[in-house]
């Protein structure tokens, strides 16, 4: 992540983008589908708008209800209940073809029957755009994704990135005024993905267009969105910037779900200068800063791995502080990992940056404390 | 051992192809060209002349066989592909009961079911009668002995070859493709004449196949439905065999059927293959 990204990446401390009125607008949308003549919710009163020129995701796992969001966003689908807008006009009920929005599918479904520039060429030909200017869009948009010289070939004789490049240039060549992408980097290997992911940036970059982008990957998420939507059964869960979302989330599922969090359950024993100290055992004690919670509330409390510090003795000052016992030491390359069983029976996973010769290294077994910054625990909502 | 597998494994196939089909078809190739007749035997000649009888005689009922084949084709893929379409996208859990019910006609025999539309179609029979009885059809109304009757027939008959290989097609059409058309703007008009249409084509390409050759070389159709008017090749090469014991011109006419078919089915295959079918669609 560049520092630009991260820039871009706390949009919601940022003024409005571009225009006022959002490329995409989400009022109490609800999704119902009928299973074996049960009722079942899958997207559950959602409310988001998305400015223009954002890249935002719709992250969380199969089943969350993001891809059906998506669909009706493209118009595949009819909210239950609920409104979907693009740039201010209502267009809940339009078919898909009316809509001008498209949208890159997750296994491209590119027509196997036309070559490349057919298969760009498609949107363009059903608008009765003029033949000339086909050729001239058609040809700019294959250079843009770097597939000019293979306009004769058909899908099946293009590799995994180009056949994802296809389906971009054939979404891309219509100028919609937003872009749906469905996962479309989930059937590339690891290091396809990560070279497309910069490629999809600059793309977008540009363009200048609205991405909308599903993915089940916190890490394609975080690297790529402006704003990011975290969705799980049918609803968002925090809706916020890359870094907003991984350093401050909302709920325990944000928590679990991006990146790796260590979750601890305490009751406040004191509130101590704007600072709510939750008792362990072993004489731990856990510091929360900022939290508007008083003595006696029970609290759940996040922190990432990587800003917990191990050492032998007892640490000083006003921290976060923990007495376990190491279970399991695994050395990852950048970091290695440790996991710590607390007196409570908690397991928490602690990263160390292997920077310098760890001198903190800790064997299975040692017993060592833990601390952490006060202002890197988050109370979160149950 | 290994290495033999795959010829082990076309073996009792390829012996079985070579007895019935191959052999007679050298055997009936040797008949074609002796002369003689049933009483005294066949001597081998090398007399093409069989072959100038068979079609200086018989060439109205080659075109006419051609024609009644081109026919029935066609009115087979107009039946056959709204039903393929519906079974396959709007099928939905009954699929296969559908697809069963296509095929249902076939536990009954093929003659048996010729026959019994003969007594359905009958001049005052359970159709015709009431309805002449009623004055909705005039006295002198027939369907029996009709080219009508005889594709309608070559139609009934084969339209389940039609309809299994488009429905194969359709079936294969991955949905997302429907919806990739959609979302550029086509409608849906023209998402089936662009997308899923140029799609199935190899399915109507391999029913074609499948009902033209048999409709053109059939004569139980011809010989239960239709009347003299109507004598299809097949009637002929049968009549030959077994009514006129001239074995030489009947194997003939069968051989010159074959070839004329299996030249049709290549011109077919190069003309409309699917490769050229689907290049033409694409725009």
């Amino acid at each position: 992540m560049t520092d630009n990204q991260v820039g871009v990446g706390a949009a919601d401390t940022a003024a409005p983008l571009v225009s006022p009125v959002p490329a995409i607008e989400l009022h109490g949308v609800v999704k119902e589908y009928r299973v074996h003549g049960e009722l079942v919710q899958a997207v559950k009163g959602v409310t988001l708008a998305i400015a223009e020129g954002e890249f935002f995701s719709l992250l969380g796992p199969s089943g969350c209800g993001k891809t059906t969001t998506m669909r009706m966003i493209a118009g595949f689908e009819d909210p239950t209940r609920g409104t979907v807008s693009l740039h201010g006009g209502d267009v809940t009920g339009v078919p898909a073809d009316k809509r001008d929005v498209n949208m890159v599918f997750q296994s491209y479904a590119l027509f196997p029957h036309m070559n490349v520039w057919e298969n760009v060429a498609f949107g363009l030909r059903r608008r009765k755009t003029p033949e000339a200017e086909i050729k001239r869009r058609v040809g700019e948009m294959l250079a843009i994704v770097d597939l000019t010289g293979r306009e004769r070939r058909r899908p099946r004789e293009l590799s995994g990135g180009q056949q994802q490049r296809v389906a971009l240039a054939r979404a891309l060549v219509n100028r919609p005024r937003a872009l749906l992408l469905d996962e479309p980097l989930g059937a590339l290997d690891l290091k396809l993905r990560q070279a497309m992911q910069t490629e999809l940036k600059r793309i977008q970059r540009e363009v200048g267009i609205t991405f909308v982008y599903v993915t089940h990957d916190q890490s394609e998420a975080l690297t790529m969105s402006d704003r990011i939507a975290v969705m799980n059964n049918g609803e968002v869960e925090q809706l916020a910037g890359p870094r907003e979302i991984y350093e401050r989330p909302a709920t325990a599922f944000v928590a679990g779900f991006i990146g790796t969090s260590n979750l601890l359950t305490g009751t406040v024993d004191r509130v101590d200068d704007g600072c709510a100290v939750l008792a362990l055992g072993d004489g731990g004690r856990v510091l929360v800063a900022g939290s508007a919670h008083a003595a006696g509330d029970t609290l759940q409390v996040t922190v990432r791995p990587e800003k917990i510090t191990i050492s032998a003795e007892r640490p000083s000052g006003r921290v976060s502080a923990a007495r376990g016992t190491v279970e399991d030491v695994s050395y990852l390359g950048t970091y290695t990992s440790y996991a710590v069983r607390l007196p409570e029976g908690t397991e928490v996973t602690v990263f160390q940056q292997n920077a310098f010769d760890s001198s903190t290294t800790a064997e299975p077994g040692d017993s060592v404390w833990l601390s952490w910054q006060p202002h890197h625990s988050f109370a979160i909502g149950s | 051992m290994k290495r033999l597998t795959p010829y082990l494994l076309v073996l009792p196939g390829g012996l079985w192809l070579l007895a019935f089909l191959v052999v007679p078809i050298i055997f009936m190739a040797s008949v074609s060209t002796q002369e003689g007749d049933v009483v005294n035997g066949f001597v081998q000649t090398f007399n093409v002349g069989n072959y100038v009888q068979a079609i200086g005689d018989f060439h109205t009922q080659f075109l006419r066989s051609a024609g009644y084949g081109l026919a029935g084709t066609a009115i087979a893929i107009l039946l056959a592909y709204p039903m393929a379409y519906w079974i396959a996208f709007k099928g939905g859990a009954r699929k296969s009961t559908y697809l069963l019910l296509v095929l249902l006609p076939f536990f009954v025999s093929f003659v048996l079911r010729t026959v019994s539309w003969k007594f359905m179609l009958a001049d005052d029979g359970i159709l015709l009668g009431p309805l002449k009885a009623i004055g909705l059809l005039p006295e002198d109304f027939h369907v029996l002995q009709t080219t009508a009757a005889v594709i309608g027939g070559l139609v009934y008959n084969y339209l389940a070859f039609m309809v299994l290989p488009i429905y194969v097609a359709l079936e294969r059409v991955d949905h997302r493709l429907v919806e990739a058309a959609r979302d550029l703007y086509a409608s849906r008009l023209g998402t089936f004449t662009k997308v899923v249409l140029p799609l199935s084509l190899p399915g109507v390409f391999a029913g074609v196949l499948m009902t033209f050759v048999p409709m053109t070389a059939d004569y139980v159709n011809a010989a239960v439905l239709g009347g003299p008017e109507n004598t299809m090749i097949g009637n002929v090469i049968q009549t030959q065999y077994l009514v006129g014991n001239d074995y030489p011109v009947g194997a003939a006419l069968s051989l010159t059927l074959m070839a004329a078919t299996l030249i049709g089915v290549f011109a077919y295959a190069r003309a409309l293959g699917t490769e050229n079918v689907l290049a033409a669609a694409a725009r």
